[in-house]
């Protein structure tokens, strides 16, 4: 095999492939991206046994062939190279090496045959669908914040992406909740998706998705079925075992009889929160919320380190109401709101409590309060 | 050489015989008025309460440790004579010294001596560092001029009143820090009396093993002796920087111990850092029934002693033996910390399902870790357990209860496996 490829398209490739793989292995050849090249193009190959991206990237393919050599040392090779220069890749196969030579620059990586290379297999799609960038872009950036990192609860380690019916007909949601806040994102069903199985998309793929989604012209391609998940673009396909779980029943986790309702400007509420909680201990970020009449006080009281109070302009009618949150949560959904303001409907102090965008109810959040 | 006779406690000159009363229990060491730090060890300390609140145990074997299947917690001196060993299984023992009379423990009383102790240590110094109810590290520096005695005199004075007033005796070491306090309170057990002098620290350490070194158990012993490190000897010959790659933070201590330096500061408030309560089977199980009864038990006295010390711990550990004796530990962090018992019972149960066919077991232990005080446990529901709430309520509305009609006056069904 012998090709040389532009630095600036090799490096995207090739940083794509060392994500994947995982940081520890202790199977050797996890650690290296599966380079093949063919007609006038290359494929650069990395698996962590769970995710498999391969990203295409066009090349003087001199010497079609394959092989395999660290994704790590790879990237980190190019990654050093001078912007712009050409990159002209060889194996030696009989010596077990691959060369990789720009301008005055030489190096020499071990190989691993390629037929070694555990090749995910391929699945069934029972549905495949179109989505633009930006959808998905909203459905996963707006959740993923709430994916649980508890191992026990595995099955609350993605999220879950499925149809479901709304008020004005069937959407594509995606839900994701750790116990202590959920965020439930709803778009139109694209063409195509109804019947879709409901899929637990792991925390890991939805980080290596995100990297598909930057551009806004962009038509991505979702397969679907019961065990894996792909998303393709022309160039790059990734495909992932989904979490082998069942997602509980979020359904009920959403409040519906919250009628205290404020509205609040997002930011500056994200502003006042973060201000008290710089006094409350590290651990126990608990920020108490005491409504009245249009009127917000924030405080944070920790006995050991201090006290912080800062009073809010809002809209609220309802009678007196305190209830107390963990700040990181409350900075983590307002900052979720970008247009409009946000709204949040209470119930108890003991109950969850519901936010949303204005009167937009494709993007709910719920989150769970803390005794203060 | 300044000298000290341990019964009358006058002090004099060098001489092989007090002047005053004539006991040969005499102390001499150039730096005997000078040292500070000690530390005091009680002599098998639960055999001596039971021998003295039993007079006919005096002069007989006795061990304390529980049932067929227990290990042996202490054994006193006239049983250790025989090979008798503390931590050695029962049934062992019991070949070793057959006539041995077997007590079980009884917690209670021993804390109650630990305290008459620790009343005594507490009017010598402010600084009292108990490491379990029968050893304490003490600071005595600065004490000479209220007590118009360098510390040797009052350890002696100690140790004298402990026999006179509780009926126990405990051994003293004293020194320049805590490594050496500790090491040389076990030089001359019991009734024992060591000093080791900054003088004479190195020549004392060289020719001495290792495990010395408190906290050196069997696997660090193990990795020091694939260093080829025994002794003190064989330390001295490491540079800092090779201990600490090969050790990590370990190997900066032992750099430093090997020299004879401790700096740790003999601290009256030590933190507690984890709270476990642990059992051993009458009989090995596997049993998912019976263990799940343990680990409910295990969870309720931990959490009774989270509630009692107003503590909360993040992090909840099952630990279980094998029949083979292998040792398995699981741990789990926790979203917020907690004190209850339902909590940690859920958590441990959560572990025992990974673990749960490496069975039969048996001993089975819970424990929490990572303490933060009780304000700050439990102040989150979870979205997905609406019922933990309503858990949480209950189990304190049967703390309120037992607090007022006893420990026993109600139980989960589950407390019965």
């Amino acid at each position: 095999m012998k090709f040389s490829i532009e630095r600036g398209v090799l490096l995207k490739a090739v940083a794509q492939a060392q994500s994947v793989v995982e940081r520890r292995n202790t199977i050797p050849i996890l650690a290296n991206v599966l380079i093949e090249a063919d007609g006038s193009d290359v494929y650069f190959r990395a698996t962590d046994l769970d995710i498999e991206v391969v990203d295409k990237a066009p090349a003087q393919v001199e010497r079609a062939g394959a092989t395999t050599v660290s994704a790590v040392t790879l990237n980190e090779i190019v990654r050093k190279l001078p912007d712009g220069a050409l990159v002209t890749l060889s194996e030696d196969s009989a010596a077990g090496r691959l060369s990789i030579e720009a301008g005055r620059s030489n190096f020499s990586l071990a190989t691993l045959p390629k037929e070694d290379f555990p090749v995910m297999a391929s699945s069934d799609y029972s549905t495949n669908f179109a989505a633009p960038a930006p959808v998905l872009r909203r459905l996963f950036d707006k959740s993923k914040f709430a994916i649980s990192t508890e191992e026990t609860r595995y099955y609350l380690n993605g999220v879950y992406m499925h149809v479901s019916e709304a008020d004005g007909g069937k959407v594509l949601r995606c839900v994701a909740t750790d116990g202590h806040r959920l965020a439930r994102i709803d778009a139109d069903l694209p063409e195509g998706a109804d019947g879709m199985p409901g899929v637990i998309v792991p925390r890991k793929t939805v980080g290596e998705l995100r990297k598909l989604l930057d551009d806004d012209d962009m038509t991505i391609a979702v397969s679907v079925s019961e065990t894996k998940v792909r998303f393709a673009t022309p160039d790059i396909t990734l495909t992932s075992k989904v979490i082998d779980g069942t997602f509980p029943d979020y359904t009920r986790v959403i409040p519906q009889g919250n009628t205290r309702k404020m509205e609040v400007d997002a930011a500056e509420f994200a502003k006042a929160v973060d201000r008290v909680a710089t006094v409350s201990s590290e651990r126990s970020r608990a920020v108490k919320l005491a409504l009245d009449e249009d009127k917000l006080v924030l405080s944070v009281n920790a006995p050991d380190s201090g006290a912080a109070e800062e009073e809010l302009a809002v809209a609220y009618g309802d009678e007196r109401l305190e209830i107390g949150f963990n700040a990181k949560y409350l900075l983590e959904i307002a900052s979720q709101v970008d247009r409009e303001n946000a709204v949040f409907l209470f119930n108890s102090s003991g109950d969850p409590t519901l936010m949303r965008e204005g009167n937009d109810t494709t993007a709910v959040y719920v989150v769970m309060p803390m005794r203060v | 050489m300044p000298s000290l006779c341990r019964d009358c406690l006058h002090d004099f000159e060098t001489a092989a015989r007090c002047p005053q009363c004539r006991s040969p229990r005499v102390l001499s060491h150039p730096e005997l008025f000078d040292l500070t730090i000690a530390h005091m060890d009680c002599d098998a300390f639960y055999a001596s309460v039971e021998k003295r609140d039993n007079p006919e145990l005096e002069g007989k074997p006795v061990i304390i440790g529980g049932g067929r299947r227990g290990v042996v917690s202490t054994a006193c001196y006239v049983a250790r004579i025989k090979g008798v060993k503390s931590a050695m299984p029962m049934f062992k023992a019991l070949q070793l010294c057959p006539e041995a009379i077997v007590v079980r423990g009884r917690m209670d009383r021993y804390v109650e001596v630990s305290k008459q102790v620790r009343a005594l240590m507490d009017e010598l110094t402010p600084v009292v560092e108990p490491l379990s109810l029968d050893e304490a590290f003490m600071d005595l520096t600065g004490t000479a001029r209220l007590h118009g005695h360098p510390p040797a005199v009052m350890l002696a004075r100690l140790v004298k009143r402990m026999k006179e007033e509780i009926g126990i005796t405990g051994s003293i070491g004293l020194s320049h820090n805590k490594f050496l306090a500790k090491v040389a309170s076990d030089l001359d057990k019991p009734r024992g009396f060591s000093v080791i002098g900054k003088a004479e620290t190195m020549d004392f350490l060289r020719p001495r093993p290792v495990r010395l070194i408190w906290g050196i158990g069997p696997a660090a012993q193990d990795s020091l002796d694939r260093a080829g490190i025994r002794s003190f000897d064989d330390l001295l010959r490491w540079d800092l920087r090779d201990l600490q790659d090969r050790f990590g933070a370990m190997g900066d201590r032992l750099w430093h111990l090997a020299r004879g330096q401790d700096a740790r500061r003999v601290s009256a408030h030590s933190p507690v850092k984890s709270l476990s309560n642990e059992t051993t089977f009458a009989e090995d199980t596997a049993d998912p029934d019976i263990l799940d009864g343990h680990i409910w038990r295990m969870a309720e006295k931990v959490s009774a002693r989270a509630k009692a010390k107003d503590k909360a711990g993040r992090v909840v550990t099952l630990k279980l033996k094998r029949a083979n004796h292998k040792g398995l530990t699981r741990r789990q962090s926790l979203h917020q910390p907690t004190q209850l018992a339902d909590t940690i019972y859920r958590t441990a149960r959560g572990l025992f399902e990974g673990a749960v066919g490496e069975g039969p077991f048996r001993l089975l232990g819970v424990g929490i870790s990572e303490l933060t005080p009780a304000a700050d446990a439990d102040r989150e529901g979870d979205l997905l357990d609406p019922d933990a709430g309503r858990r949480a309520e209950a189990e304190r509305a049967v703390d309120r209860i037992k607090d007022r009609f006893g420990a026993d006056a109600i139980l989960k069904g589950r407390a019965l496996r």
